[in-house]
């Protein structure tokens, strides 16, 4: 028995909308067998996973403030990965948004007034997107493989903040526990509801959203990205520069990423901490792909993931189950995101030992 | 022991895992294959190896499970990439997360309880030379492995008829497809051969490196090591040398510390990534070598045409 691929004629449209909907069922399975292994009630425990959370306005808004930067960080990597430029290191740039976002209300306390948050935001954005820049620097100049540079900057980075809220920006009234101060009000995300918990960041997700999406089929620059990612002689051709979009792509995205970073400290954190983001970074990656690589989808595809983080948390208190399977969900969903798509190029078919006995699968 | 014998001995220890996961990883590249998952089959092989160690009281039941753990996630990839032409890139990343967040479930309940040491293996004479013996003659079993995996993969990819068809699928899969190879088959064997390498590199970290279970444990080895490979220019002697500069990097900061030298401790942790980040450059930097070595089919997937 084998796998034989046969190459549509052009991309399959149902699939491509179905593929993303096949994996998350094929997760959803592979959980309950999950979680069946591990001794528990395999209806119970999803159920408390993936539909209790929606179930209480208190944690439907908790889900939003997760989705959030998970949103911001994906719809940057959309443009990255469509245009062949494999940055892995929005965490890295995450922290580095949120340190650089941090500066004034850590270092100028006494400077408060309604400029501070919209000057922390731009100094959030900017500090991920020079950060971000490094390693498209670097691959330019030197040909250097972004993939491996842009993940060791994030663990320079994650260490970076360790040794700041430890050392210099250490709260000096804060008994010696490894934080920075408290945020004063003027430098907080102003909350979209009264006395919620979700915060500005929400919007600024959906209007990024919406921005690259326009950007994506309505710009030269769009068209742009879409040519080097899918046929760089092509791309050579027509003139554009392979270089130049390897540097829009990074900035940008790691624009965004910073501004998640920051508003996430400024927002439900409120302080500089050792650990600013169960992996937010990484996660979205897995968000981009499943969004199919269009920020729309990110949006979809943010509120999932970020289920999942909320199902984790829920799913310990209550039933005693492992936080740690949402990152293992989180994993095994990405690779039914990939194994799907295979059946918007391809149909597969399963072969018998010989071609007379053929059973067609997809 | 003396000073210089202690820090040999250090270095061979931080080096040996990032040398096992790099030969594995070079013989993948060589067939054309980019496994980003190198940190995640690592790290489950650092968690099958060390449960297994815990519960059957043997270290060497411990590698062994430590090879399938790793064996299991390279087959994971090679369906995906190889049976489904997934996107290699993507699918590494994915087996790195998967890794990462499957081992942290698994294992939970092994955080804190210190784990069963591997033995050393005591070469008579040779383990009482000065300064070199201990670090190169009374080492455990996943040392000698490690050693005798460069010899190996050096004779397989460039004086064995194997190789030369592993680095033909690699350079041109066309060219050998059309000379009746099986490349995919060619690739999946290289790819399982990458996980079994860093299954074991993972049984290392846990068994001998650490001798814990703690989440997240290869803190970017895998990657290092993906790293270390393009640094040896994909050829397998080179290997050796970059995983002992690395090691002694890795060293250097408990070296550094313990010397009180008045500097962060995260500055000296940083350095081994900002190493890698510079002999990046450093090798890259020269586009006809880098050109001349890489294997010209890396990270595109093949598909048969009929």
């Amino acid at each position: 028995m084998r796998l034989e691929m046969q190459k549509r004629q052009s991309p399959s449209q149902a699939m491509s909308l179905l593929s993303p909907v096949l994996a998350i069922i094929l997760t959803l399975l592979t959980g309950a067998i999950m979680f069946s292994l591990l001794g528990f009630n395999p209806g119970k425990a999803l159920y408390v996973y993936f539909v209790e959370p929606l179930l209480d306005p208190w944690s439907l808004q908790e889900l939003v403030v997760k989705a959030s930067p998970l949103i911001l960080i994906a719809v940057g990597l959309t443009i990255c990965y469509r245009s062949n430029n494999w940055n892995i290191g929005a965490e890295g740039q995450f922290t580095i948004g949120a340190i650089c976002g941090s500066v004034l209300p850590i270092m100028f306390p006494d400077f408060q007034n309604y400029a501070v948050f919209p000057i922390m935001l731009a100094m959030g954005a900017i500090g991920g997107a020079l950060f971000a820049y490094i390693p498209a620097l670097l691959k330019n100049r030197f040909a250097t493989n972004e993939i491996l540079t842009s993940l060791m900057l994030t663990y320079v980075a994650l260490l970076l903040l360790d040794f700041i809220v430890r050392g210099p920006w250490k709260d000096p009234e804060g008994y010696n526990f490894p934080e920075s101060r408290l945020f004063h009000s003027y430098a907080q995300a102003p909350s979209l509801f009264e006395g919620g918990r979700m915060h500005i960041g929400a919007l600024f997700a959906v209007i990024a959203a919406i921005v690259v999406f326009v950007l994506f089929i309505r710009t030269l620059k769009g068209f742009e990205i879409k040519v080097i990612g899918e046929t760089p002689r092509a791309g050579n051709f027509a003139g554009f520069s392979k270089e130049r979009m390897t540097v829009f792509a990074f900035l940008v995205s790691g624009a965004l990423t910073g501004l998640a970073g920051i508003l996430e400290v400024s927002g439900p954190i409120g302080q500089l901490r050792p650990t600013i983001s169960p992996g937010y970074g990484f996660t979205a990656i897995i968000v981009a792909f499943l969004g199919r690589l269009n920020p729309i989808g990110a949006i979809f595809a943010g509120l999932l993931l970020a289920l999942s983080y909320l199902g984790g948390e829920a799913a310990q208190v209550d039933l005693g189950i492992s936080e740690k399977t949402a990152k293992a969900f989180q994993g095994i969903l990405l690779f039914y995101v990939l194994a799907c798509d295979t059946l918007i190029h391809y149909r597969i078919r399963i072969v018998f030992s010989n071609k007379t006995q053929v059973k067609e699968v997809a | 022991m003396d000073f210089a014998d202690a820090l040999l001995v250090s270095i061979v220890t931080a080096s040996t895992p990032l040398l096992l996961a790099a030969i594995g990883e070079l013989v993948v590249e060589r067939s054309g294959v980019l496994n980003l998952g190198v940190e995640g089959m690592m790290i489950m092989g650092a968690v099958c190896a060390f449960a297994t160690s815990l519960t059957t009281g043997n270290p060497y039941l411990g590698i062994l499970a430590g090879i399938l753990g790793g064996a299991a996630m390279s087959l994971l990839f090679a369906f995906l990439t190889l049976g489904l032409v997934a996107n290699q890139y993507a699918t590494g990343l994915a087996l790195s997360l998967l890794g990462l967040g499957f081992s942290g479930m698994i294992g939970e309940n092994y955080v804190g309880t210190p784990g069963v040491k591997l033995p050393t293996l005591d070469i008579p004479v040779l383990s009482d030379l000065p300064v070199v013996g201990d670090a190169l003659f009374n080492q455990d079993i996943l040392f000698y492995i490690a050693i005798l995996l460069v010899f190996f993969v050096s004779w397989l990819l460039f004086k064995s008829r194997w190789g030369l068809i592993l680095r033909a699928v690699g350079e041109n899969h066309n060219s050998a497809h059309a000379l009746g190879y099986n490349v995919n088959r060619v690739r999946l064997y290289s790819v399982l051969f990458g996980g079994v390498c860093s299954g074991l590199s993972g049984a290392y970290l846990s068994l001998v490196y650490t001798n814990l279970w703690i989440e997240n444990m290869t803190a970017g080895r895998g990657w290092i090591a993906l790293a270390l490979v393009v640094f040896a220019s994909w050829l397998p002697w080179r290997t050796i040398a970059g995983a002992y500069l690395f090691g002694a990097v890795l060293i250097l900061q408990f070296h550094a510390q313990g010397a009180g030298w008045e500097v962060p401790s995260q500055l000296l942790s940083a350095l081994p990534y900002l190493a890698t980040i510079v002999a990046l450059v450093f090798i890259s930097r020269n586009r006809t070598v880098a050109r001349v070595n890489t294997p010209s089919c890396l990270g595109q997937s093949f598909v048969p045409d009929r």
